[in-house]
């Protein structure tokens, strides 16, 4: 019990004198969860808008596909891009095992399908309510898409902050193709498992506090963004 | 894009007159329109009334381009219907469909829609917002605004493309009775100004005071149109004697 006090003053105490290594690897979490956010949102907006609106033979399939793949067991998409990227892979050449750029690629086939499902959902209602006015007002689906992205863009943002509050969290994927090497791949999450087991409580409650709080303040931002939308009738 | 005539701020591209030739339109093996052939052209005001489930909001929409029928052909000026003339047609529905940005921007997006030049958009906006009575609350979101003011600003966003024909579906229903005397207004405005103007109601009051003619529907069928003194008068038909005396009509 004593260590255990004694380790979260510790940790306490790395957190208020920004220890260097601490920041260190919240600086590179965030930097690979924001990355991988906004590559998901680069790809996961458009292809939900896509499914939401354009009419297509599967498109049933696509809606039944993109939701399953929300919960895909971060491990095994760890292990296919693992696979991908590793010598014998096809990506191998690119030498990206093993670096932040590969947990990025990791985060972003792991979060894309929760922005895309998200977005696909928000899209859908909104075009469901707007339909009949926009064609009665002579607007094609061309222009219908970026109206519909417009008026649907506090619901986005949220989808975009569900994503990256799963990035942020997620453990499996990054260890298994960053390799948790200190000073390169070490990430929040991967650290924490790794403190933990080599009984270094102090580093690995710092770093938990902080994705506490970073988790907090995401859910705070959706909650705000929401109350925002629904005081100005944008919701 | 739609040209734009400069002299009165309407679209190139006459709808007029909007034609249905043989109207029929099926769903889940119910026949919800029976055979219409109509015409609208002209000016002044039909009214469409008839019971619940006649068809009324059904063949406006099919007239508007909205939904395509069964079997039957509309045409708008004697040609089929197409998006590049589809602003000519202000369609107001019975719950205003407004975008989630402010009220000048919904009537600016309306105008940017029907290819109305960028540099016109405020001073029309401002105009449609003047002649509502909109002025104050421009910059309002519009979807805070009241069912009367939404409303308002629904008939201010159609009228603003400056269409050849207001279609309005019941457009005070559940409206207390000031708002429906300024979306009335709005609506003579408009007539006088030379709009062809259809609206549904159930309200016989309303049919009264602002009918030149009337339409009754009943199943699916058109079975009366009449000048609005000699419906209101005496309708012909049985169903539709029954409908004006109150009566429940099946």
């Amino acid at each position: 019990m004593q260590d255990f006090t004694a380790a979260i003053g510790e940790a306490l105490r790395l957190i208020a004198t920004f220890d260097a290594n601490l920041a260190e690897i919240v600086g590179l979490s965030l930097r690979v969860s924001i990355a991988a956010t906004g590559s998901a949102a680069l790809i996961g907006l458009p292809l939900g808008a896509l499914i939401a609106i354009a009419a297509f033979r599967g498109r049933a399939f696509a809606i039944l596909l993109v939701n399953a793949l929300m919960g895909l067991p971060p491990v095994v998409v760890g292990l296919i891009v693992y696979l991908m990227l590793s010598n014998a892979g096809p990506l191998g050449g690119f030498g990206l095992l093993y670096s932040p750029t590969a947990m990025i690629i990791a985060q972003t086939v792991l979060i894309t399908p929760i922005v895309a499902a998200l977005a696909r959902q928000t899209i859908e209602d909104l075009k469901l309510e707007y339909d009949e006015q926009l064609r009665a007002l002579g607007v094609g689906p061309l222009r219908a898409v970026p109206t519909l992205l417009w008026d649907g863009r506090f619901s986005l943002l949220t989808a975009c902050l569900a994503g990256f509050g799963r990035a942020t969290a997620e453990v499996g994927a990054v260890i298994i193709v960053g390799g948790n090497i200190n000073h390169v791949t070490r990430v929040m999450t991967t650290a924490i498992a790794l403190e933990t087991s080599k009984g270094d409580l102090a580093l690995a409650l710092g770093l938990g506090l902080i994705l506490l709080v970073i988790a907090i303040a995401i859910n705070a931002l959706v909650m705000g963004l929401r109350a925002t939308a629904v005081r100005s009738a944008y919701a | 894009m739609p040209e734009v005539d400069a002299s009165n701020g309407r679209n190139a591209g006459a709808v007029l007159p909007i034609r249905g030739e043989g109207l029929v339109f099926e769903r889940g093996g119910r026949r919800l329109l029976d055979n219409i052939d109509i015409e609208i052209g002209g000016a002044g005001t039909l009214v469409v009334i008839g019971p619940n489930g006649a068809g009324k909001s059904l063949l406006v929409r099919v007239l508007a381009g909205l939904v395509v029928p069964t079997v039957g052909k509309v045409t708008w000026a004697g040609a089929a219907p197409d998006r590049r003339r589809a602003p000519r047609i202000g369609f107001v529905f019975q719950r205003p469909v407004l975008l989630r940005r402010s009220v000048l921007a919904n009537i600016a997006y309306a105008l940017a829609a029907a290819g109305v030049a960028r540099s016109e958009h405020g001073r029309r906006a401002h105009a449609a917002l003047e002649r509502a009575r909109l002025t104050h609350l421009a910059h309002a979101p519009a979807r805070v605004l009241s069912g009367g003011e939404q409303q308002l600003v629904s008939i201010a966003r159609a009228l603003a493309m400056g269409p050849e024909i207001l279609i309005l579906d019941e457009p005070t229903s559940n409206l207390d009775p000031a708002a429906t005397i300024a979306i009335e207004g709005l609506v003579g405005i408009a007539r006088s100004e030379g709009t062809r103007v259809v609206l549904i109601t159930h309200d016989l009051g309303q049919a009264r005071r602002l009918a030149d003619e009337v339409a009754f529907l009943h199943r699916g069928r058109l079975i009366e149109r009449a000048p609005s003194a000699a419906f209101l008068a005496r309708p012909e038909t049985a169903e539709a004697q029954a409908f004006m005396r109150g009566e429940i009509v099946l």
